[in-house]
């Protein structure tokens, strides 16, 4: 088990590093026009070229990364090209908010997918037919269009909540709460109607099993098989699910805090992208990818500790 | 990036090409998906014929003109025609998502068929990488290369397509795997065929449907992904596109919110015909399977129920009569028992015999009301302990399952729940139907397991299924089976998937404790040595009925019917010279 965790954790290292030079090679490959765009068209040849020797553009590729890196390394990511803002002060302010959306929307969809998708298994009928139209609508419909449809219909016409804007928790639970609402029903929707329909197949997977039969030859209840030997042999592929969803969300976030004015990690690299903050877009990927891993560590360790085959290897 | 692999490894059932097509088409939703598409194609192909107006021509007086002054859908936030944009922006939308799919193809499918097809360090290197793809966030990769990328929507959808590739990877990879070992591949290749050829001419063939799914799937992504980022405002402003009208619509949401219903519709119903088409194919594909698992339900839907005429023997410990067992099959019920009848003696044991396919194992679920999802009993009575089972609600069934019938399955290593200690699979059962303590039960598992032959049975309690073998497996599911001391047994070929000298051993233990607890039991098996083993009497099924009821060793001398005498013929034709001389096993009363 901890030599089987140690293996994980450390192909979670090797995948950050890859995925570090990769992004910075593209990013910085090709940052010809950064100075010109930075400075405006007017700017003289002069005053690019020192532009690209203070951001230290001017050195081989190879430095720039090891450079970058070993700031990385001690928790510093450098300055910010647009805004003169350190980048891990600025990733710390962003972070949490985004993540309040992303964090209250997965426990919202593991919840209503393994209720839903239980429900969807053992009683078929309507509530099967509603999970799988609305898959389908959820896949369809962007989320940032669902997400102008309910501000235009709570926030515009009804005035129940707020249209834009971010609360901190801290600042009031309240507006918090409120201002979470339209987001994370906007961001969760297709999620939560897709992961039901994962877990609907997941259980009736388990439930076909040849044991199940053989425990219901032996007299073990309904409630049993469903809850707890079926639900248990579906866990893997629900987790799987998941983590894919987390994945989605955190692209997700970026699209929806646009719309609704939410000052996280998303809206942060939609303007970064439009602004030529390489730096900054650097400091972003960077973060994510390391939650995307820790996240996915953290299923690995609930999977080996729900399957036993990966557990005694 | 959510649904993109949730395509099913089906083999297809490959059909030929028209029919298939005109399948899909015969599936309403299909053809809808089918018009709709077609549709949104001629729009894109025919814009400029289409389009009432100049799709960028700006007119000062229509700006957020409302639907009808001048223009049929409204103008945009700068008094452009909405509908002429909508109609143009289908161009845009369907090259950027021909591009997402034709780089992600291209990239998946290939990796896919080398990775699978060759395996070993190739296998390990791309798995790796496309795993590694699938963990970035790929709106956030793709806002941050915007700047190297540049304002064509284009490229970004090219880097998109590398993205979504490890779908199509992940598909290709496991299909080429589940092939790769078919014999008409081996044949294939002992044949002298060069690997390309055999990857072109066979195993593009089985992937060709789940991968046409796959694409369905992953344009309809695209779509979202386009449309989001170009409402971000990346892309090319002077190109119209239904992303970059939403952004318009969104920047004047005060305005004339109903423009934002036109381009998110025009998103919705393209992508959802892709779904539904990919739907349609996956359904095609999946008909004649099996049909979807419903609630696992009894329906007694018997008709002129036998009144309950107890056995007139007392000995007798269950009496089928008439037992019809069917499973629906398009509006009707297939009959797959027609008519058994057989009865069972305290303390004897019977064998039921017959070709695949003949109703035996049907008949041995319908007697534990565990018939498989949709089938049930259709007539005839199952007299179990002075009740007929047959019209027995699943409740009154799962008092006596366990506790007076129990089951033996065929195939050890699969009825074993993988996930649980095998105490905890011996201790819940007895919990439940005898409602004795946990510390009682745990006792009464080890007592059995020491039983049934296991040499440590301490820690075969401790261990997990996957940790003992398929032999040992067999004895936990008998050591399961007799734990609450039931007055029947039904066995179902409890020998087939062991070893031949585990089997010997099985087959004893039966024997003994069959005798030991003076249990009924009933043998499914097609093999007449296991029936001389340990079978008094013979029942020998054919096509859902029994043909000839006898003792063991009338049967084997004096077969009465055709049937019979085939079978055992073919057994001995077979060159086995195992003489079948039936044991001498104690007297039934």
């Amino acid at each position: 088990m901890v030599r089987y965790m140690a293996r994980r954790v450390a192909s979670g290292v090797f995948l950050l590093f890859s995925i570090s030079i990769l992004t910075f090679a593209l990013m910085f490959g090709s940052t010809k026009n950064v100075a010109s765009n930075l400075l405006g068209e007017s700017a003289s040849q002069e005053q690019i070229a020192a532009l690209n020797h203070e951001l230290g553009l001017d050195r081989p590729l190879t430095t720039q990364y090891l450079d970058w890196l070993r700031g990385a390394l001690r928790g510093d990511l450098g300055k910010s090209w647009t805004s003169n803002v350190r980048i891990g002060e600025e990733l710390q302010r962003r972070l949490p908010v985004t993540l309040s959306i992303v964090v209250v929307s997965i426990a919202l969809m593991t919840v209503l997918a393994a209720l839903l998708g239980i429900a969807a298994a053992v009683r078929g009928g309507w509530l099967d037919r509603v999970i799988q139209v609305g898959s389908v609508v959820g896949f369809a419909m962007p989320n940032f269009w669902l997400a102008l449809l309910l501000v235009i219909f709570f926030a515009i016409n009804l005035r129940w909540l707020p249209a834009t804007g971010y609360v901190s928790i801290t600042a009031s639970p309240q507006a918090w709460a409120a201002s979470l609402v339209l987001p994370v029903l906007a961001l969760a929707f297709s999620g939560i109607a897709s992961a039901s329909q994962q877990v609907r197949g997941a259980i009736i997977d388990a439930l076909r099993q040849d044991y199940v039969r053989t425990l219901r030859a032996r007299g073990v209840s309904r409630r049993s098989i469903l809850f707890r030997h079926a639900l248990r042999n579906a866990m893997p592929a629900a987790l799987t699910v998941l983590s894919v969803q987390f994945i989605a969300l955190l692209g997700g976030a970026a699209i929806i805090e646009r719309v609704f004015a939410i000052p996280g990690m998303g809206s942060l690299t939609v303007t970064s992208a439009l602004g030529g903050d390489v730096p900054m877009l650097m400091g972003i990927v960077v973060t994510l990818v390391v939650l995307v891993i820790l996240v996915n560590v953290a299923i690995d360790v609930i999977n080996a500790w729900v399957n036993p085959k990966v557990r005694i290897s | 990036m959510s649904e993109v692999n949730s395509v099913p490894l089906a083999p297809p059932t490959a059909p030929g090409r028209e029919h298939f097509v005109r399948s899909v088409l015969l599936n309403p939703l299909g053809l809808a998906a089918v018009v709709i598409l077609v549709v949104v194609v001629a729009a894109a192909v025919f814009a400029p014929l289409l389009a009432p107006f100049d799709a960028t021509a700006v007119r000062i007086f229509k700006v957020n003109a409302l639907p009808g002054e001048g223009y049929l859908l409204g103008g945009d936030g700068a008094g452009r025609d909405i509908l002429s944009r909508l109609i143009y922006g289908t161009r845009n939308t369907l090259l950027g998502a021909l591009t997402v799919v034709v780089v992600a193809c291209a990239i998946g499918v290939t990796a896919g068929l080398f990775a699978g097809y060759y395996g070993r360090r190739l296998d390990l290197v791309a798995s790796w990488i496309f795993d590694a793809l699938m963990a970035l966030p790929a709106i956030i990769v793709l806002l941050a290369l915007y700047q190297s990328l540049g304002s064509s929507i284009y490229l970004s959808m090219v880097v998109f397509g590398v993205l979504l590739s490890p779908g199509f990877y992940r598909l290709t990879r496991n299909l080429v795997q589940n092939v790769k070992h078919e014999l008409y591949i081996d044949a294939a290749r002992v044949s002298g065929l060069s690997d390309l050829r055999i990857m072109r001419r066979h195993i593009l063939l089985v992937i060709r449907a789940p991968v046409v799914i796959q694409i369905a799937i992953v344009a309809g992504v695209a779509i979202v992904i386009q449309a989001g980022l170009e409402f971000l405002g990346l892309g090319d402003p002077s190109v119209p596109t239904w992303g970059g009208m939403l952004q318009d619509a969104f920047q004047n949401i005060y305005v004339t919110p109903l423009s934002l219903i036109w381009p998110g519709v025009a998103i919705g119903l393209t992508v959802m015909a892709f779904v539904l088409l990919a739907n349609a194919i996956r359904d095609r594909m999946q008909s004649g399977g099996a049909a979807p698992a419903r609630a696992v339900r009894r329906e007694p839907a018997r008709s002129g129920s036998s009144a309950m005429a107890a056995p007139a023997d007392p000995d007798i410990v269950l009496d089928v009569r008439d037992l019809v067992v069917g499973y629906p099959d398009g509006g009707r019920d297939r009959e797959v028992v027609t008519g058994v009848s057989l009865q069972l003696r305290r303390g004897e044991g019977l064998g039921l015999v017959g070709e695949s396919g003949s109703g035996k194992t049907q008949t041995a679920f319908a007697i534990l009301g565990l018939l498989s999802p949709g089938g049930r009993i259709l007539r005839g009575s199952i007299l179990f302990g002075g009740r007929d089972l047959a019209g027995l609600p699943e409740a009154g069934m799962r008092e006596l399952r366990g506790r007076r019938i129990a089951y033996i399955p065929q195939e050890p290593m699969s009825n074993l729940d993988p996930s649980f200690r095998i105490g905890f699979q011996l201790v819940e059962p007895m919990v439940t139907v005898l409602g004795i303590s946990r510390a009682e039960a745990k006792a009464r598992a080890l007592r059995l397991l020491a039983r049934v032959g296991m040499p440590d049975p301490e820690r075969t309690f401790r261990s997990y299924p996957h940790q003992i073998s398929g032999g040992m497996a067999q004895r936990v599911l008998i050591a399961g089976a007799i734990a609450c001391n039931p007055d029947l047994l039904i066995a179902d070929e409890p020998t087939t998937a062991l070893d031949v000298t585990v089997q010997a051993e099985v087959l004893d233990l039966l024997r003994d404790l069959q005798a030991e607890f003076n249990m009924s039991m009933i043998l499914v098996t097609h093999n007449f040595g296991v029936v001389a083993d340990i079978c008094h009497r013979v029942a020998v099924m054919k096509d859902g009925a029994i043909v000839e009821t006898n003792e063991v060793r009338e049967l084997f001398a004096k077969p009465r019917h055709q049937y019979t005498r085939m079978l055992l013929d073919a057994v001995l034709e077979d060159g086995d010279t195992r003489a079948y001389t039936p044991r001498a096993l104690p007297e039934v009363a």
